[in-house]
């Protein structure tokens, strides 16, 4: 059976995490929640790190904790790999000591990711003979990733793994997680506090507040469902999926079909074919009645209004849908009173800016 | 240098080397619970354990004495188990030095457990090491310099004892004279010579012990704060 049912239930002081939850096999789940939530212990327990009363985990098809069979593999025992929020590399060895302690415990024949291709992907070649106190915080970082996945885990499970590093440090490992997922086949748990990170990494999403689900499911659906907390604040963005259809090179643009019509993108790289994932921030959308002429802004997409939330003080999110696809839109109060936006409002969304994400 | 003194200098090390890895035999577990532990025991076992520290050595080894005489409960085990009675001999000595040397080796190891902390041991089971493991291979490693001093200290105290020898293990040469004993003769028997060869000898074994240590352990700590290891 595949995917991974979790079923805990702590009580702990003032703290409870009561999830019951069914997470597909495979691609990357995003636990995401304010700090407190819950996110840490929930990975904490999945792991084994932690012990619940009465709790059940499998994993595709493993039962790794079952308190009412009296079953529980203690964590050395379960195939996983583990990223702490700081890399936590063991002192006395080098990188190269750090990346073999995992792998020559894993009998031969359960090999699947092989160390060369671990550290080809996180880039640490030049790094082996290193000691870890000698690394920068993004290259440990690099290397505590590489290290669990040199065990060839059939689920990796990765604590706010850039939570420790500057904003530099981040986007020098962003692009390997990318890789991370869409070169291997492995299902993560990624817990994050960042919408950036769920945007760029997460094909699900795991949403908990103090302990309690939520809402799990697709990522692109919950973080522009209204009633959910990520379609609200300053970093609130609908994801899109694209293909690129054309190129016009002499601009630097690119041009993708989505559901609610052709985008265009500033990146002179991409190819026509390629399937591209779009970000497009609640905060970069306007509204208009009327498509207008002799306007700067390239995309605009014709859209019927499904939702309306009130935001910050005096402001409306917005949720449109384009031909299918669902955008968000972030306005005034004044601005939605004077177009009177309402469900099933037909307008035009002008979109300032796109990211594209990989 | 006489007969007597070089039987009391062999036997006082063999003495502190038995002692010395018993120490670190018993002490490991002792130490590693006591790190670990969140036991209202703690207290209390902790402060047997430092008893030593401040207790004359003279009533440790009175009631050691008691103990295992003829009519101490240990006594009346040993000696029902054939063992004979433990007092005056060197396996007395032995248990008497291994609780009065007791903090030297258990509190280095303890606080260098508490500092390794809970993380490398959950990386390692992460990475399918199982608590041995994980202790043989990145506890122990990590925890070398504490050992080292452990070591050191355990046997360096071990060789200064006196009072404790002298009540339970009383003057017996070859036997039960460690050098300590042999020096208090020497000089009860004004023969300043001899007594300075055995006195000076502990003095400048002390004093390298005590500068290897310092020379060894503050270098290593300076390097890796140097390098910002957290």
């Amino acid at each position: 059976m595949k995917g991974i049912t979790a079923i805990f239930s702590q009580r702990n002081g003032d703290f409870s995490l009561d999830v019951p939850l069914a997470l597909p096999g495979r691609g990357v789940t995003a636990i995401y929640g304010p700090s407190g939530s819950g996110k840490t212990t929930l990975l904490r327990c999945i792991a084994g790190l932690e012990r619940t009363k009465g709790g059940y985990l499998s994993v595709n098809g493993e039962v790794w904790q079952d308190d009412r069979a009296g079953l529980f593999v203690p964590v050395h025992q379960r195939p996983l790999g583990y990223v702490f929020q700081e890399a936590s590399l063991f002192a006395h060895l080098d990188v190269q000591g750090n990346l073999d302690y995992g792998l020559k415990r894993v009998p031969a024949d359960k090999r699947r990711v092989p160390l060369d291709q671990a550290i080809e992907l996180l880039g640490i070649g030049q790094l082996l003979k290193r000691r870890s106190n000698t690394l920068s915080g993004g290259e440990r970082q690099r290397v505590a990733i590489a290290r669990a996945l040199a065990t060839s885990p059939s689920l990796l499970l990765m604590d706010e793994p850039l939570a420790s590093l500057d904003v530099q440090r981040k986007a020098e490992i962003l692009p390997y997680l990318e890789r991370l997922h869409d070169e291997l086949d492995m299902p993560v748990l990624y817990v994050s506090h960042s919408p950036d990170e769920v945007a760029r990494l997460a094909d699900h999403l795991v949403l908990l507040d103090k302990g309690k689900l939520l809402a799990a499911g697709p990522a692109r659906e919950l973080m522009t469902r209204m009633d959910l907390p990520m379609a609200h604040g300053d970093s609130a963005a609908a994801i899109i999926d694209a293909t690129v259809s054309g190129l016009e090179p002499h601009y630097h643009l690119s041009h993708a079909d989505f559901a609610g019509g052709r985008i265009s993108l500033l990146n002179p790289k991409l190819q026509v074919g390629q399937r591209v994932r779009v970000r497009i921030q609640a905060r970069d959308v306007s509204l208009t009645l009327a498509r207008h002429e002799g306007s700067s802004v390239l995309n605009v997409f014709a859209a019927v209004v499904s939702g309306l939330s009130p935001d910050n003080p005096g402001q409306v999110m917005v949720s449109l849908d384009a031909g299918g696809s669902t955008l968000l839109a972030r306005v005034t109060q004044k601005s939605a009173d004077a177009l009177a936006l309402a469900p099933g409002k037909a307008v035009f969304a002008q979109v300032k800016g796109v990211a594209v994400l990989g | 240098m006489d007969q007597a003194s070089l039987q009391a200098i062999w036997l006082t090390v063999r003495l502190a080397t038995t002692t010395t890895l018993v120490l670190l035999l018993l002490g490991t577990p002792l130490a590693w619970w006591l790190s670990r532990t969140r036991s209202w025991v703690k207290g209390p076992v902790s402060a047997v354990v430092a008893l030593p520290l401040i207790l004359p050595p003279v009533v440790l080894g009175f009631y050691l004495l008691v103990l295992m005489g003829p009519q101490g409960p240990v006594g009346q085990l040993t000696q029902s188990l054939g063992w004979g009675l433990l007092p005056f001999s060197f396996a007395g000595l032995v248990i008497g030095s291994v609780l009065y040397s007791m903090p030297f080796v258990v509190q280095p190891l303890q606080n260098a457990f508490e500092a390794i902390g809970e993380r490398p041991l959950e990386v390692a089971a992460t990475l399918r090491a199982s608590p041995l493991d994980t202790f043989m291979t990145v506890v122990f490693p990590l925890a070398r310099p504490a050992y080292l001093t452990a070591a050191v200290m355990g046997f360096a105290h071990t060789v200064g004892e006196f009072g404790i020898v002298l009540m339970l293990g009383g003057n017996i040469p070859g036997k039960t004279r460690v050098m300590s004993v042999q020096i208090y003769d020497h000089v009860e028997a004004l023969e300043y010579t001899q007594a300075h060869w055995l006195a000076g000898g502990l003095m400048l074994f002390s004093f390298v012990v005590l500068l290897a240590l310092y020379m060894l352990q503050p270098t290593g700590r300076r390097r890796g704060s140097l390098r910002g290891e957290a």
